[in-house]
């Protein structure tokens, strides 16, 4: 599979941009600068930019609280996605969402949902929408391994495939749903044989190598849509950051993290950097940018203004109600 | 002027609203019924649900556009709030309000709170329509009427029209609606019949209706209870006491003006629900009229509801259960002399 060199740059552009806000973040997080609940993703950069660079720039999107990555990689505003971490009023969600519930959807993100498992039946609808009015784009779920087991994932796989509706369900297997080891919950020998009982087509592939990632999403956009069926796609990484910022991580093994960074994905990316005929000199250049973006969209949020209190009574409703102005 | 039932009132918006706008869908359990292939085009749609409400549009708008789903309502309630934000303008069928706890993520969580959590770019027009209600010895699964669970969410609207001309009117406009609508039918109520003209123009969500105008009671009755108050209102009228009877209709838009209007004419006032007593829509208006109408109250707001406890099964311990003309008619000659 032949990739553009637009398109690689693009890659480890998003990777390093992903890793560096996010290790801002945990920074930020110690600091205790910001308010609320922060979930990084250092260890899924390769899931979130490899599948993105698959789909087209409008495609249909779900995320989760684990949502950074995906916003990042789906293009959305650093600036505004970091205004909203901070609460101000220049936030891509005005505020109002929070680290958990970073979404635009002008660039096809259905929603960031903060419940486990609520995504799948959602882009199970804007995909269902797309075959019925014949439209073009692709929709694809992220989701944790733990959302596997919530009957809403089973429900949507369910219909997804009675219905023959093309779209992706995207398991991030990274090893924890939340304090938990996924193996010790996990009743099959793989996660993706769970798809079996829909008699639906899955893939594995390993999360940390974005490559990977990226041609066994865009192989199976292409089955997806060509069959008319939705396609379980399942990328093992490590998460290498707690389930939330503050979790003292004690359930995870200190051996098997060290292990796992072995494989972090920005160093396989980095050692296979060659392979895209890109240079040490052009990685280190894209580094740089990706650092000052970081660094400015921190010091854009900085300086924004807090929202006014009743900006809070905004946009319950499309058509308000005049009793609840 | 056409005499309708409330099922077929209901059917006429559901197939009005298919007609003008193709992007209207229904999903639901059972809504067509049959095996779901063309041999046995006799069976298929004999259902059209557990009431007949859907029966036809399958046949007459095809399986594209009516979905009879698995029973997985976290599934295909999740799918319609992820079609209304992508373009359609699905109506998914929750088979009796009681299920509404397998599915309530989707519409606590996700319809009512896309729009508001994620800057307000979004926006969910889906309707859900449900069957409620006591009466039909169906047990306390089977039974409940759950207004108040609906009514308490930022971001949702909840209607429950008593006759088939507020249901086609308000069913019109809650598929024209921009938010996500609960449409609550009461399976009491689906064969009482009443004038719907054919060419009903949507009934605006948010404006109650007097039902009967009066003026020394204001009785508000919430769906169902209209029935009961109007039989009420009969004897009362006898004994020469004379009663007002507002129908809320919309209970989240609330027509608040309508009521207080009707409270301080009367000064005295009985708000009437079938639900459970403790945060009931019941509870909500009595609260709203001591607080906004206080100097115009007579005596104390009275509230008639079930008990606090389940649905019962057997039937002198629901028809106990459920509030009557009987409980209205004492309640009344209570506030007059009071």
């Amino acid at each position: 599979m032949k990739i553009e060199k637009e398109k690689i740059n693009w890659i480890y552009k998003k990777l390093f941009t992903i890793r560096y806000f996010e290790e801002r973040i945990k920074k930020i997080a110690k600091e205790k600068t910001v308010p609320g609940y922060l979930h990084t993703c250092i260890g899924s950069e390769a899931i979130c930019v490899g599948v993105m660079a698959a789909l087209e720039k409008d495609d249909w999107i779900s995320s989760t609280y684990r949502n950074h990555g995906h916003a990042i990689a789906k293009d959305c505003n650093l600036n505004e996605i970091t205004s909203e971490i901070y609460g101000r009023s220049s936030g891509i969600c005005k505020g109002r969402g929070g680290s958990m519930h970073i979404s635009d959807f002008d660039r096809g993100m259905l929603g960031s949902f903060g419940i486990v498992a609520a995504g799948p039946p959602v882009v199970l609808g804007a995909a269902l929408q797309e075959k019925i009015n014949k439209g073009k784009k692709m929709s694809a779920s992220f989701f944790g391994d733990g959302a596997i087991h919530n009957g809403a994932f089973h429900e949507a796989a369910g219909l997804a495939q009675l219905w023959k509706i093309p779209m992706l369900f995207i398991c991030e297997n990274n090893g924890y749903a939340e304090a938990t080891a996924t193996d010790w919950h996990l009743n099959t020998k793989e996660l993706s044989d769970i798809t079996k009982a829909y008699n639906m087509k899955a893939y594995q592939g390993d999360g940390n190598d974005v490559f990977e990632v990226y041609k066994i999403t865009k192989n199976a956009i292409l089955e997806s849509k060509k069959n008319e069926i939705p396609i379980f796609l399942e990328f093992k990484n490590y998460r290498f950051s707690g389930q939330y910022e503050g979790d003292t991580q004690l359930y995870q093994p200190k051996e098997e993290l060290e292990n796992a960074k072995k494989n972090d994905p920005i160093k396989i990316a980095k050692e296979n950097a060659t392979n895209y005929e890109l240079d040490i000199s052009e990685i280190a250049k894209i580094q740089n940018e990706a650092l000052a973006e970081v660094n400015n969209a921190f010091t854009y949020a900085d300086t924004q203004p807090w929202p006014k209190p009743e900006d809070a009574l905004e946009e319950v409703y499309v058509n308000y109600p005049p009793e609840y102005n | 002027m056409t005499i309708k039932t409330v099922k077929e009132a209901i059917n006429d918006a559901l197939v009005q609203s298919f007609e003008e706008d193709k992007n209207v869908i229904l999903m639901g359990e059972d809504i067509a019924g049959g095996k779901g292939r063309e041999q046995y085009q006799g069976t298929q749609d004999a259902w059209g649900g557990p009431f007949g409400v859907t029966q036809g549009l399958f046949t007459k708008f095809g399986g594209e556009r009516v979905r009879d789903t698995t029973i997985a309502e976290a599934g295909f309630f999740g799918a319609a709030v992820g079609a209304a934000m992508t373009g359609l303008r699905p109506i998914v069928e929750l088979m009796y309000v009681d299920f509404a706890g397998v599915c309530f993520d989707q519409m606590m969580n996700q319809a009512a709170k896309v729009r508001y959590m994620f800057g307000g770019k979004q926006k969910v027009p889906m309707v859900v329509r449900t069957v409620v209600g006591a009466g039909f010895r169906a047990g306390s699964e089977h039974s409940q009427t759950l207004y108040s669970l609906y009514a308490h969410i930022p971001g949702l609207k909840v209607v429950a029209p008593y006759d088939a001309y507020d249901a086609k009117g308000l069913l019109l406009s809650s598929i024209q609606d921009d938010d996500p609508v609960i449409f609550m039918e009461h399976k009491r109520l689906y064969m009482t019949t009443c004038e719907v003209p054919d060419d009903l123009k949507p009934i605006p969500l948010g404006k109650g209706r007097v039902r009967k105008s009066g003026t020394d009671v204001s009785i508000i009755a919430v769906q169902r209870m209209n029935l009961f108050a109007e039989d009420a209102a009969k004897t009362l009228e006898s004994e020469g006491i004379s009663c007002e009877i507002i129908d809320p209709r919309t209970y989240s838009p609330l027509d608040e003006e309508l009521i207080f209007e009707s409270v301080k004419k009367t000064g005295k006032v009985i708000v009437i629900d079938e639900s459970n007593p403790k945060c009931s829509l019941a509870s909500e208006i009595s609260s709203l009229i001591s607080e906004k109408c206080f100097p115009y109250l007579k005596a104390g707001v009275k509230k008639i509801t079930a008990p606090h406890t389940p649905v019962p099964f057997s039937p002198p311990m629901e028809d106990f259960y459920i509030p009557s003309s009987k409980k209205i008619i004492e309640a009344v000659r209570e506030l007059i002399n009071a």
